[in-house]
């Protein structure tokens, strides 16, 4: 490289000045712009907080979410997220098997970065409580910038320990144990490409099925034909995913996006998810519009219907176990209420709104939709709709 | 024919030989920092909004039997 500039620089002085300046001049667009994930760049300080609204199959749950990050120094970062899901559930488990109820869950993380030359490492504490379900997270991950800060290397971990009880039986108090282990490269292939390939392998092992839920199977002394009994899964699972994912920018000022992701589980449940956005900015506004698909097989202990009472060793009908094929658009409007030109608003230098909607549709291959009271065997596959909404304001300091 | 095969092995084998030499030298960036000015653009950040990406991940998991490989935290679930 040294050669290389010196013999430019004997050939042409005047063009290695321009270079330079050219240089100077980018490195200033750089730190003004940069930030996100390139090398050995802590992240920026910013504070969002966000309203959600899911409502779809008789459920609905709302709340908002805070998140606060900030620089202490010129090594650490911190981040604190608190966040709140309040539910109203009607779904079809629900008005088949059980009640309607209500409830909230509260979640709330501490985090810190610390960035030594170009080496970041992670540290990151959730916990998440419900009346019958509690649950922590710890995680770590260590971020090494290598090749002149082309390629990005993560490792992580985390542990999960999680308490399952029952609303029902002050007594029951299951524990659920998880680690997932995580390896990621993100690469800058070219001056207008990045793409990001992560595995990750998740273990549970503990009390795994939904203590509320049940299993259907055929009952002829029953009036429909069928009768309920408590479900009952593996106590352990292991889980397999590798996820591609590349942004192009586009010859004029948008960009696209392909992702791809492979899962497959001990639990026979094999999954393909892909999805395609496009990124498109207009004055003030940036719109997002996306299309995800994803397929699985279903987990090899499902069954809509069972011959008879416990007629296998493990035995669910979570719909989410099925086999299964979801659809989601999502249309995302951004503006920038104040934009990084020095007219701050005291201590804020950046704002910007953001409205999102995600429509949601599933085809269950083999869920039946109950409330139909159609003959057994011949009800109707459940289909679900759901509309995901996020409105959130988010400030740079 | 044969020996076609195994000369075609041998270069092949020969290249991969060089090329995992030349691996162990220092890599030149290919794009250099002053020409990474589009993927600087907010466009292109690959998780802008982390509180958004987070709580849709979230969603995902909770509607469908796949979890991971996305990037990105994981978080304690509650998804009972």
């Amino acid at each position: 490289m040294a050669v290389r500039v010196a013999l430019a620089a004997a050939a042409a002085v005047t063009k290695e000045r321009l270079m330079i300046l050219r240089r100077l001049y980018l490195s200033v667009f750089l730190l003004a712009f940069a930030g996100f994930a390139f090398a050995g760049v802590l992240p920026e300080d910013r504070a969002d907080v966000l309203y959600h609204l899911y409502d779809g199959g008789g459920v609905e749950i709302d709340g908002p979410s805070i998140l606060v990050r900030k620089k202490v120094g010129k090594s650490v970062s911190l981040v604190g997220n608190y966040y709140i899901d309040m539910v109203t559930s009607a779904s079809i488990d629900v008005v088949t098997t059980a009640s309607p109820y209500t409830e909230e869950r509260k979640q709330w993380s501490l985090g810190a970065d610390y960035l030594r030359g170009n080496t970041t490492m992670r540290v990151n504490y959730t916990s998440s409580e419900e009346s019958d379900y509690d649950a922590a997270t710890y995680s770590f991950s260590v971020s090494q910038d290598m090749f002149g800060d082309l390629t990005t290397l993560t490792l992580g971990y985390a542990l999960g320990d999680d308490l399952v009880r029952r609303s029902d039986d002050p007594l029951f108090e299951r524990d659920l144990d998880k680690q997932m282990y995580s390896i990621g490269v993100t690469q800058i292939l070219t001056k207008n490409l990045i793409s990001t390939l992560n595995f990750e392998t998740i273990t549970d092992e503990g009390y795994l099925n939904n203590p509320y839920r049940s299993v259907r199977y055929a009952d002829s002394g029953s009036a429909l034909g069928y009768s309920f009994e408590p479900e009952l899964y593996p106590n352990t699972r292991t889980s397999n995913s590798v996820g591609l994912r590349a942004r192009y920018y586009l010859p004029y000022r948008a960009a696209i996006e392909g992702e791809y992701r492979y899962f497959i589980d001990t639990w026979d449940i094999e999954g393909h998810t892909g999805s395609l956005t496009y990124i498109h900015p207009w004055r003030d506004f940036t719109f997002t519009g996306k299309f995800r698909y994803h397929n699985q097989t279903g987990a090899h202990f499902y069954s809509d219907l069972f011959s008879r009472s416990e007629a296998t060793n493990f035995r669910g009908r979570d719909k989410e176990l099925s086999a299964l094929t979801s659809y989601t658009v999502k249309l995302k409007a951004a503006y920038e209420l104040l934009s990084d030109d020095g007219n701050d608003w005291g201590f804020i230098k950046k704002a910007s709104v953001s409205a999102s909607l995600h429509l949601l549709h599933v085809d269950y291959d083999n869920f039946s939709d109950l409330t139909a009271l159609q003959p057994i065997g011949s009800e109707p596959l459940y289909q679900l709709d759901a509309d995901i909404f996020q409105i959130f304001f988010s400030f740079w300091y | 024919m044969t020996m076609n095969i195994r000369s075609i092995a041998r270069i092949l084998l020969a290249a991969l030989f060089v090329a995992g030499l030349s691996a162990c030298g220092p890599i030149e960036p290919w794009v250099k920092p002053y020409e990474r000015d589009k993927l600087a653009d907010p466009i292109m950040a690959l998780d802008a909004d982390a509180v958004s990406t987070s709580y849709i991940q979230h969603v995902y998991e909770s509607r469908e039997g796949a979890r991971g490989g996305e990037g990105g935290a994981g978080g304690g679930c509650g998804c009972n």
